[in-house]
């Protein structure tokens, strides 16, 4: 009898599936991003609003039962106000935000032309190029961050030519700057320019160049008012995958900046890591979305058009 | 005149954005070749990092736990990658579709400082209310890297899905196969190379976290970029060209063999749609 009802069971449950497999096929990946991407948002944001002691975890809770059963829930909104009241946060804010629009811009220089270039290159040509750019985006990102030292230390690859050659007689500070950064940025993002702007570009109808000519339009007129606009989606997508993971940026700032480039990621973890404040560590976080919402949302919004449009 | 000038300026950029790109990861491999402690002073070839590399037990400990880390995420984040993007681009409209179509996205773009932290934090609430995880190091290393290379894999079988013709799914549905036989013995053959492509993204996007990794892992779990960076962040060291080295190469081989793969694959089809007739 056990075995009939088993059965049943299972005739239904195969029925169940059978007509509900749709949103069991939505559910599954759908609870996993509730659970493990949405929620510890929010806690972060009620770390944010709790305050440090010197325990285990290293934070008040944000609930009490006081006696008699009473509820008391405590807020405490220190630590926002005292992001807002120190210098070293809100600079470091705006230093972050400084180098990943200048690096933005500059990826945008350089992988526009190539970008271009691969698009309009010979069939065999365009799948080596393409190959070429993909290959460092699939290598270890740490590694690349690191060849960069070798290049740029005091006593590294371009001091030792530049010595050389007899250009200069001491080393130059290259290593532990800001331009150290710069470069570290553009080198291991450039590839998330390319990428977007080559898919946009692929896609163009680039007979329209031919008719501006045909109409008498200068080159550079062309450019402006016809590449530049058709590539929009393009350069927007691709501004944005390097800007806003930039902004956030640790291992480039702490290997390449030293001490001495302040950037929000590299705050953050020290915060969390060296200083053990984890409240403080949750209102720096949850800043730095506030800042990046935008600019997330706008990406959004592109990447879904882009995917409905092809 | 003006276009022979314009092809120069395309060509010049190009090649100074290989140069750009490749010359770091050249030097990085002469030096691993290098006699001297010292990195960027040449003393003579010689392979006695690699020989130093291959003695150090920590460094083969990091590498399995990466490999084993990395092998789980790519197998679960391909399949739960691939019902994301199938219920994205051919459910039409659902509850929550907003949602879910902006919380496969974010990962994409959020900074890996905020996702690690924002896990460590769940992580610890978690143990407190339900006792687990006991331990943070490989399940909590996994389920993390899951989230963030399940975005992949989506977006990679958007792209698939959205450039498939769907005529031989709706030939199978005119003749008369249910929408679930026709996902399993159509779409999801077809979609076959954009799985193997994610899976191998997932792989490697795995290998290669160090921030999130960090924040997530408990004592005793080093992942191998945890104790590349614990040794660079004090200066160059030849043993790391040296395994800097070997994954270059193993990464290369990787990536070449797995176009050529998908370069023949196309252009089967391609010739297959030719005698077919089609376009």
């Amino acid at each position: 009898m056990s075995t009939a009802t088993e059965s049943g069971l299972q005739h239904r449950l195969a029925a169940v599936l059978q007509k509900n497999w749709k949103s069991l096929i939505v559910f599954v990946p759908f609870f996993w991003l509730l659970i493990f991407f949405l929620a510890p948002f929010f806690i972060v944001f009620k770390i944010s609003l709790s305050e440090a002691i010197i325990a285990s975890p290293p934070f008040m809770p944000m609930i009490e039962w006081a006696d008699e059963g009473v509820m008391r829930i405590k807020l405490v909104f220190d630590n926002f106000t005292y992001l807002w009241e120190d210098d070293l946060y809100f600079n470091t804010y705006l230093s972050s935000l400084k180098i990943s629009s200048i690096s933005t811009v500059l990826c945008l220089l350089i992988g526009y032309p190539m970008a271009y270039a691969i698009v309009r290159a010979q069939s065999t040509t365009k799948n080596v190029l393409l190959m070429l750019i993909i290959l460092p985006f699939w290598t270890s990102f740490l590694l690349r961050v690191y060849a960069w030292m070798g290049l740029l230390a005091d006593q590294g690859t371009i001091n030792n030519l530049l010595i050389g050659m007899g250009f200069i007689d001491e080393p130059i500070r290259l290593l532990y700057t800001d331009f150290a950064v710069y470069v570290g940025i553009v080198y291991t993002y450039l590839p998330f320019m390319i990428l977007p702007l080559y898919a946009n570009m692929e896609k163009l109808d680039w007979t329209l160049l031919e008719a501006a000519a045909d109409l008498g339009a200068r080159p550079f007129t062309t450019f402006l008012t016809v590449t530049i606009p058709m590539t929009l989606p393009g350069i927007i997508a691709g501004s944005l995958l390097v800007f806003i993971p930039a902004t956030g940026e640790y291992v480039i700032p702490d290997l390449l900046g030293g001490g001495n480039v302040l950037m929000i990621g590299r705050l953050l973890y020290n915060e969390f890591n060296a200083n053990v404040d984890w409240p403080v560590a949750s209102a720096v976080a949850i800043a730095l979305l506030l800042v990046l919402v935008l600019p997330m949302m706008l990406y959004q919004h592109v990447q879904g058009k882009e995917t409905e449009a092809s | 005149m003006n276009n022979a000038k314009r092809s120069y300026f395309l060509i010049a950029t190009t090649c100074f954005g290989l140069a750009f790109l490749y010359i770091p990861m050249i030097l990085l491999i002469i030096y691993s070749f290098n006699y001297s402690k010292i990195v960027p002073v040449w003393g003579g070839f010689s392979t006695r990092w690699y020989g130093v590399l291959f003695e150090s037990e920590e460094v083969w400990t990091a590498v399995s736990l990466s490999l084993k880390i990395a092998m789980v995420n790519a197998c679960f984040a391909t399949l739960l990658g691939t019902l994301a993007g199938l219920a994205l681009v051919r459910f039409g409209q659902f509850k929550g579709r907003t949602l879910f179509s902006g919380m496969i996205t974010a990962p994409l773009v959020m900074p890996e400082v905020i996702t690690g932290l924002s896990l460590l934090l769940l992580f610890i609430t978690l143990k407190e209310f339900i006792g687990w995880p006991d331990n943070r190091g490989f399940s909590t290393i996994t389920i993390a890297h899951i989230t963030f290379s399940m975005a992949y894999v989506a977006v990679i079988i958007q792209s698939r899905l959205a450039g498939m013709a769907q005529d031989l799914e709706e030939a199978a549905q005119d003749l008369g196969a249910k929408p679930f036989r026709v996902l399993t013995d159509i779409t999801l053959p077809l979609l076959a190379p954009g799985m193997l492509a994610g899976w191998l993204l997932s792989f490697t996007l795995s290998l290669d976290d160090l921030i999130i990794a960090s924040f997530v892992s408990g004592p005793g779990s080093v992942t191998l970029p945890m104790l590349i960076y614990s040794r660079v962040r004090l200066g160059l060291r030849p043993d790391i060209n040296a395994l800097a080295t070997i994954i270059i190469l193993v990464v290369a081989i990787g990536v070449l063999i797995a176009a050529w793969i998908m370069f023949r694959q196309q252009r089967q089809r391609e010739l297959e749609l030719q005698m077919s007739g089609d376009e």
